[in-house]
């Protein structure tokens, strides 16, 4: 199993960021998923994050929203996520889940991050728990040996910074903008000021994340972050796919170019 | 006269009711939210409690209730109606006399006053039925702010004359498609507008759920409800009801009218849910009374949910009672006994809608024709010596193209 650790030990020696690749368990198919993962594996991801698909994503966009709900019409349940993880993690990517909390609090806690972890999971990102709530999730993780990922924002306070960091583990996601999920024309400046403010806290990782999708905005955020962080890009690619292969062919191609990207900061 | 004192507002820590800092009712409520938003929450949180006990924002407010929404409300006593009711006295807060024709009008000017005061230019709101659009949209027009209003697809055919009242007032009203295209997918819009948009934006929220600290902001701004209906209870009864009925959809004219009375426990207080077509059908929105300790849109509450955690979808005749959740003060009156909550399908509650109509003169809501249809129920397990006040939290002209279709009028 590769950890976070890891990882990010190597994209350092290698002077580059880490690239963090995003897809729904059970999106196109509960298979194709698997297959899309490990395509963008091959093509230069590190680690690949696992959404957990929810009925009501309240921070996604567009994008996100629909491979959801098609995950979820394909008939996606948390076994489905975990096979997935164990999928994924074979091809040497370190594997996360990305979740609403809901889903682990309804699965039972402790059995999530067991489970979790004898997948091959590394650990979890969670989005919409907060350091106050967070406890009991940062407990069952430190007994099953994964990691806590949480998010920080351009409107966190230093308060707030401090707050989250305390809680990570593996690295700490810094939301590029204030908004949804979803490729964006720029990366917003603010994510840079915020990786630097994040970083006077912590000596973990930060990864950037919301609203990159090309190569050159990998480049860019890989000029000051640890890891770069892409998910809707990568949907859409399958989205607009006319078929399976070729779907796999267009998340290659863009992985590819992300990881040529996050290499020439 | 005034209607509103500060003490009817920022009393709640005399109560020990007050959800504690972190916005806690027993282990209900808190914040679910994407850190982002949480400054957003903490400010409007501070904003609020600097308001509350500030005379000239109780001033403002309480004049707003009196010579714009039209407080107090009157209480009106239904003796034909009660005839039904096992010969119970029968007595209903008329928050359908409100400007607007609901009880939403009292949070919505409360808030709308919060967002100039946050120096905010803009309001976005989630609808269900429409009346807390319409009530928004309201508020916006008054106070000159920029208004938009995310309302499910589905909700927007069922309650067209309320989208039209929107648009007139001023309001861009935005049909959610996604999911089950009502109010749970309006609300999820509604979060991705505020948290792009939070700088200029307040979010207006219509009900007592959601994250810290809109549960106890929206009930507040309620709870003048109970405060004017336990007076007049006194005044025209000499004592206080043995019961109060009120329709619970995300809860808040269920706790606006319950808070005042918390403490009086020999008042009884009961809460409607909508049983829809029937528990057995799976087709309701029987969040209290069948669902499970869960998290949706911000807090941990009861809410409609599969083994995975994943929401189900609610039913109910009435649009503004179809939510999958509740408000995390409801959950918490629900497990520590304080309220009772039960349910009410479609054909009950359309019943009450007809019989308040024909023997009193008084078209309800669809909404609060539940409360009717549990005061009906009660009236007849409570007996003749019983007295029962209901919140007639809506009036029903907006549900007219329903009931049209309903009675095949």
């Amino acid at each position: 199993m590769t950890t976070l650790q890891t990882v990010f030990a190597k994209a350092k020696a290698d002077n580059r960021a880490a690239l963090v690749g995003y897809l729904p368990a059970g999106f196109p198919t509960k298979q194709g998923a698997v297959e899309a993962a490990a395509a963008m594996v091959e093509a230069g991801c590190d680690v690949i994050e696992i959404g957990l698909p929810y009925s009501d994503p309240l921070m996604d966009g567009p994008t996100i929203q629909d491979a959801v709900h098609r995950s979820l019409l394909n008939g996606t349940r948390i076994a489905d996520v975990m096979r997935t993880v164990e999928g994924v993690a074979k091809t040497g990517a370190a594997t996360l889940v990305m979740t609403y909390w809901n889903p682990i609090d309804r699965y039972g806690v402790e059995r999530f991050a067991r489970d979790l972890a004898n997948a091959g999971g590394v650990g979890t990102i969670t989005p919409d728990l907060t350091p106050e709530e967070s406890g009991q999730w940062r407990e069952a993780s430190a007994s099953a040996g994964i990691d806590t990922v949480f998010l920080v924002a351009p409107s966190s306070t230093e308060e707030r910074i401090k707050a989250v960091v305390e809680c990570c583990t593996g690295f700490v996601y810094a939301a590029s903008l204030m908004g949804v999920t979803g490729a964006r024309e720029s990366v917003n400046v603010a994510a840079e000021d915020l990786v630097a403010r994040t970083k006077a806290h912590t000596s973990l990782p930060v990864c950037v994340g919301l609203g990159v999708g090309t190569g050159k905005q990998a480049a860019e955020v890989a000029g000051y972050a640890d890891g770069v962080i892409v998910g809707s890009a990568f949907i859409r690619r399958l989205l607009d796919a006319p078929d399976s292969a070729g779907g796999l062919s267009a998340v290659r191609e863009l992985a590819a170019e992300l990881r040529a990207g996050v290499a020439s900061r | 006269m005034t209607v509103l004192t500060a003490a009817d507002l920022a009393g709640n820590g005399a109560r020990g009711d007050d959800p504690d800092s972190g916005g806690k009712f027993g282990i209900f409520g808190g914040r679910f939210v994407p850190e982002a938003l949480i400054p957003a929450l903490d400010e409007v949180s501070s904003v609020y409690n600097e308001a509350k006990t500030d005379p000239a924002f109780v001033a403002e407010l309480d004049h707003l209730l009196r010579t714009y929404a039209g407080r107090p409300t009157t209480l009106t006593e239904v003796p034909r109606f009660a005839e039904h009711a096992g010969g119970a006295r029968i007595i209903l807060k008329r928050e359908d006399l409100t400007h607007t024709g609901a009880h939403k009008i009292n949070n919505v000017l409360g808030q709308a006053l919060l967002t100039k005061r946050l120096g905010k230019s803009r309001v976005i709101a989630e609808t269900g039925a429409g009346q807390h659009g319409v009530a928004t949209a309201t508020a916006a027009a008054l106070m000159g702010l920029e208004c938009v209003i995310y309302m499910g697809a589905v909700d927007c055919e069922r309650q067209a004359l309320n989208v039209a009242r929107m648009k007139l007032l001023g309001a861009t009203v935005v049909p959610v498609t996604n999911g089950s295209q009502t109010l749970k997918d309006a609300i999820n819009e509604a979060f991705r507008d505020w948290v792009t948009n939070v700088d200029t934006t307040h979010y207006l929220f219509g009900t007592i759920a959601g994250p810290h600290p809109f549960p106890e902001i929206v009930r507040d701004f309620a709870r003048i409800i109970g405060v004017e209906a336990r007076r007049q209870m006194l005044e025209l009864t000499g004592k206080l009801p043995d019961a109060i009925c009120a329709a619970v959809g995300g809860g808040s004219n269920a706790i606006g009218i319950f808070h005042a009375f918390l403490d009086d426990h020999d008042v009884v207080l009961h809460g409607y849910e909508a049983a829809g077509r029937g528990l057995e059908t799976g087709e309701h929105a029987l969040t209290l009374t069948a669902g499970s300790v869960g998290v949706l849109h911000g807090s941990r509450t009861y809410v409609l949910q599969d083994d995975e955690g994943q929401t189900i979808e609610s039913h109910s005749i009435s649009a503004g009672l179809d939510y999958p959740g509740v408000g995390p003060e409801h959950a918490w009156l629900k497990d520590t006994g304080r309220a009772v909550y039960h349910g009410v399908t479609d054909a009950e509650a359309m019943d009450a809608f007809a019989l308040l109509a024909r023997s009193e003169g008084i078209i309800p809501a669809i909404e609060s024709s539940h409360a009717l249809a549990g005061a009906i129920k009660l009236g007849q397990e409570l007996g003749s010596d019983a007295t029962i006040l209901v919140n007639l939290s809506g009036r029903g002209d907006k549900d007219m193209g329903t009931a049209m279709t309903y009675f095949g009028l």
